[in-house]
């Protein structure tokens, strides 16, 4: 159909974690409006994380969002231990890095498998494929138990974590329980191949817009729970310097607010983290990476997903690597001593939608004076603007209902997590 | 025909429907007992036809209220998920600060672009039929809330403290850790669990109907707590109650 006048509004797009619209306006085929708006209702976090203690922050924070519960958490942790000066074990570092690839493994499945896979599939959610495609149904539920099981037996709890703590950890995994857990991941290994073997089948629309991508870059592992602050176009930053990167700005549409550096937008994320970091990934995820036609770097934002498939296969790989370590040392009991003291301290994390910051001051009594936090789609809600801009003049000669398809279709590949992108905003408390 | 359920959500973190989800290998069996007809988070279809709604998230905006209302006439059973739906929750903390005070921390000289008001729980705008309390929800209880209106039974949430649950794991009393907990007060049914991960509890179900809180103070002053840190475990999760008892 020649699309000479049209309007799409999409109120609430689906399959995605908060809410957001997406409205078109075609007039005479000319595009008079391409608009994705975040509509989320703002919680501000922000102003009531005022005079809490530091020991409350990281399960305040936890609350901003109920998939990336665990990043906030260990970004929150990350900066609380920064501004005090608080040194963690070597085993309190590797069991935080078990975390974050659980948490990246179940909600990559969730994504792929419930989110994204049922557009491909021609359906509305994942739920008629329970009638019609039991098997891959079945392998994304075992899967996603299996990455939520690894995290309550570290974290006590996958949605909202209870034992990370400033310094470490209240309570300790038994061995036998990491022993089973390595165990399942295992036997997993079979069930992520034909995850893989799935998305090769998918047609992923052919589509190309370079941006600059921004995460964290590591030398010597896949950095999820430390590196260096990089993007694609200027290199690395240190961590305080992280303003000059997110630079945010609000606009009338959104309730959250938008982030560019070098460029008018830029994208965090997996495929953002795989562009930076495509050396140091798992050489079986790499094999995964060459079976699914996924190059680095790679300039389709729709191939978001394929590099979640990636990294379902490197954090598997990385999980079972982590539990041997852990393993081999012996878990041994911490001491929590922690001395509040007054001062500024950032944390950086890489969460499943792409890099997070928690930033906060404290009181010399370990109170909160002023916090911001900048989260991963906050960061790409320009990028999702700018990539619809370019990509709606391409399909306008589809039916509206494939145009409405192909938008969705785009945001979805995002993961935007909105509730999250509006609960913390650029922070500053009134003194 | 299976009854019809639907969730929606309001100001939250979604983790509630999070934990529905992550019911995992129970979905297919939830699945043949109920029609699952609206779920944004999970589901592209939308339907107005439904006999149980599960609403996750507090009320911060007139937008909010119709849309409750809408879903209030249509749902013959309705039910509030989590905290934030049933007690407020942590979106709470906010209310006594002020909103305007609220709006200028977090978008400065751009507020008036943003509305809000005091978050509120669902029940302080249309009537609610169950609570299932919790940051996050227990899964166990999603189920058994589920089980028992499908079976046409009023779901029996504890009206006992989450000590008893405590007592019964054996657990060591985090007080003598030095954690102040709100074990004494608070609603069990969650099996005590942050206290089993050797964390105090921080009464995100909410206070039993007859809290013995006099005692709970004695206890906190005992370990030398002073009343301003108890007022702020207190309100962590329970501001909107704390604040209507004053």
């Amino acid at each position: 159909m020649s699309s000479q006048n049209l309007s799409i509004n999409v109120h609430h797009v689906t399959r995605v974690e908060g809410h957001g619209d997406i409205e078109v306006n075609l007039k005479n085929g000319t595009i008079e409006k391409c608009s994705w708006n975040v509509v989320e209702a703002p919680r501000f976090f922000e102003a009531f994380l005022q005079g809490r203690p530091y020991k409350d922050v990281n399960h305040i924070t936890s609350r901003i969002c109920g998939i990336c519960s665990i990043g906030h958490q260990l970004a929150s942790l990350k900066a609380t231990e920064a501004a005090m000066g608080v040194t963690i074990s070597e085993q309190t570092r590797l069991l935080r890095k078990l975390l974050l690839h659980g948490e990246n493994l179940q909600s990559h499945v969730l994504h792929t498998y419930f989110l994204v896979a049922p557009d491909f599939l021609g359906v509305g959610s994942v739920f008629p494929l329970v009638k019609t495609h039991k098997d891959v149904v079945v392998r994304a539920l075992t899967l996603k138990k299996l990455a939520n099981d690894l995290c309550d037996v570290v974290g006590g709890r996958t949605v909202h974590p209870i034992r990370c703590k400033v310094g470490g950890f209240s309570c300790l995994p038994k061995t036998s329980e990491l022993e089973q857990a390595r165990a399942r991941l295992e036997a997993a290994r079979p069930e992520i191949e034909k995850t893989a073997e799935l998305f090769a089948t998918l047609k992923i629309p052919a589509f190309e817009r370079e941006t600059e991508y921004i995460g964290l870059y590591s030398k010597t592992e896949y950095p999820l729970y430390e590196g260096e602050l990089c993007s694609s176009d200027a290199g690395t930053y240190k961590d305080e310097d992280y303003l000059a990167v997110t630079n945010e700005y609000i606009v009338p549409q959104s309730t959250a607010k938008y982030a560019k550096n070098k460029r008018d937008a830029y994208m965090a994320g997996a495929l953002a983290r795989f562009n930076l970091n495509y050396k140091t990934l798992h050489p079986k995820a790499k094999k995964a990476a060459a079976a699914l036609n996924l190059k680095a770097p790679c300039h389709n934002p729709f191939m978001i997903s394929v590099a979640q498939v990636v990294e379902i296969v490197d954090s598997l790989e990385n999980a079972i690597t982590l539990i041997d370590t852990i393993l081999k040392r012996g878990l041994q009991e911490e001491a929590l001593e922690i001395k509040p003291r007054a001062g500024r301290g950032v944390g950086i994390v890489e969460v499943p939608r792409g890099i997070l910051f928690h930033d906060y001051t404290y009181n010399e009594k370990g109170e909160i004076l002023k916090a911001n936090c900048i989260i991963p789609t906050n960061q790409n809600h320009a990028n999702i603007q700018k990539d619809m801009e370019k990509f709606l003049p391409m399909i306008l000669d589809k039916s509206q209902d494939e145009i409405r398809l192909g938008l969705e279709m785009l945001v979805r590949a995002y993961d935007p997590c909105i509730s999250c992108s509006t609960h913390y905003l650029d922070v500053k408390f009134i003194a | 025909m299976k009854p019809k359920i639907a969730f929606f959500d309001f100001a939250s973190c979604e983790g509630c429907q999070l934990q529905v989800v992550n019911l995992e290998m129970e979905i297919p069996t939830l699945l043949e007992l109920v029609d699952i007809v609206a779920f944004r988070e999970a589901m592209t279809e939308a339907s107005d036809d439904y006999a149980i709604a599960f609403v996750e998230g507090s009320i911060t905006r007139e937008s909010d209220i119709p849309r409750l209302k809408k879903i209030r006439e249509r749902a013959a059973v309705l039910v509030a998920l989590g905290a934030c739906a049933s007690s407020g929750g942590l979106n709470a903390l906010k209310n006594r600060m002020g909103m305007d005070t609220v709006k200028n921390i977090v978008y400065g000289d751009k507020a008036g672009l943003f509305e809000t008001f005091p978050a509120r729980p669902i029940h302080a705008v249309v009537p609610v039929d169950v609570h299932i309390p919790g940051c996050p929800i227990h899964k166990e209880e999603f189920v058994r809330v589920v089980q028992a209106l499908l079976l046409g039974k009023k779901p029996e949430i504890p009206d006992y403290p989450v000590c008893v649950e405590c007592k019964l794991k054996d657990n060591l009393c985090v007080y003598e850790l030095g954690q102040k907990c709100l074990g004494p007060i608070s609603r069990a049914g969650c099996g005590a669990w942050c206290p089993s991960n050797v964390d105090a509890c921080e009464g995100c179900r909410g206070f039993i109907s007859e809290p013995n809180k006099n005692a709970q103070t004695d206890i906190m002053k005992k370990y030398g707590l002073t009343p301003e840190m108890i007022m702020k475990e207190y309100r962590l999760f329970n501001a909107y109650t704390e604040d209507s008892n004053e």
